[in-house]
């Protein structure tokens, strides 16, 4: 029986886990999601915190910067990623970028260019030698 | 001397397949996604949590090292799930669980308590078998 209260909770807490995953980009109240999985908020991110070891406040921050530098990797404007993950202001995404990352978005962007470039440019300088043998690709392949 | 692994491979059927299974249901992080000419791809991924282990998403394919009838082969043992692939670790296996199922996950075991801690086995899209696993 034990167990079974104990996977009810499982579910309800991996539920909002899924509903920031999956609605981070919008101005997400976490009250309402405790609210929803029928905990007080106390509970709700003691629970949550045992299970993902970040409250869920730290954890949306966290999918928001993850999705981020997936946007900006796609060359991206910074100011658009800030809004299109759910940041009030681009300065308040960068002061949240930095503390997390320790660079800025720009900054970021900026190296991912550079990486993508390189690997442009000559692929195999990132494969090792035995892959790219084993699939044939040769420094006088045409990628 | 030995120190670390840097890459693994898991031979898949369908890398957008793989991708999606690897990066958006298991969260896996891209590492380096590079065309590399005639709908060949250079794909890896890594753990969520060990950017420096690259796992290589490798297309069994004609070409390279692979002839057709190796293709074949290849094919029907990874659908037949012959393969295991590696054991994956989690803070909280139920939770994972739950999450995994939620995304689509298919399950060959649901967790069990064994003697170093809980473990669950789940295919990818492919039909490899990972186990996860969650330490005392």
């Amino acid at each position: 029986m034990e167990q079974y209260e104990k996977m009810y909770l499982y579910k309800r807490i991996v539920q909002a886990k899924l509903f920031i995953d999956n609605h981070y980009a919008e101005n997400i109240d976490l009250s309402n999601i405790a609210d929803e999985a029928y905990f007080s908020k106390f509970h709700f991110i003691r629970l949550f915190k045992d299970i993902y070891g970040k409250t869920p406040h730290h954890y949306l921050t966290q999918v928001r910067i993850d999705n981020a530098k997936l946007l900006l990797t796609k060359d991206i404007p910074v100011a658009d990623v800030s809004f299109t993950v759910g940041f009030d202001s681009p300065t308040s995404f960068t002061a949240v970028f930095k503390r997390i990352t320790g660079t800025t978005p720009s900054a970021f962007q900026k190296q991912q260019q550079i990486m993508r470039s390189a690997i442009d440019a000559n692929p195999l300088n990132v494969i090792p030698n035995c892959f790219a043998e084993t699939h044939g690709w040769t420094k006088n392949s045409n990628f | 001397m030995i120190t670390k692994v840097t890459h693994m491979c898991v031979y898949v059927l369908n890398q957008d397949s793989a991708y999606d299974f690897y990066v958006n249901k298991l969260g896996f992080k891209v590492h380096t996604d590079a065309p590399m000419g005639e709908g060949a791809r250079w794909l890896t991924v890594t753990p969520p949590e060990q950017p420096e282990l690259e796992i290589t998403l490798f297309l069994v394919a004609e070409g390279g090292m692979f002839d057709k009838e190796t293709v074949k082969t290849m094919t029907e043992l990874i659908k037949k799930g012959t393969f295991g692939a590696a054991v994956l670790t989690c803070n909280d296996l139920l939770a994972t669980y739950e999450e995994l199922k939620e995304k689509g996950v298919i399950f060959k075991k649901a967790p069990t308590k064994e003697f170093y801690g809980y473990e669950a086995l789940f295919m990818d899209d492919s039909g490899n078998w990972f186990s996860l696993s969650q330490m005392n």
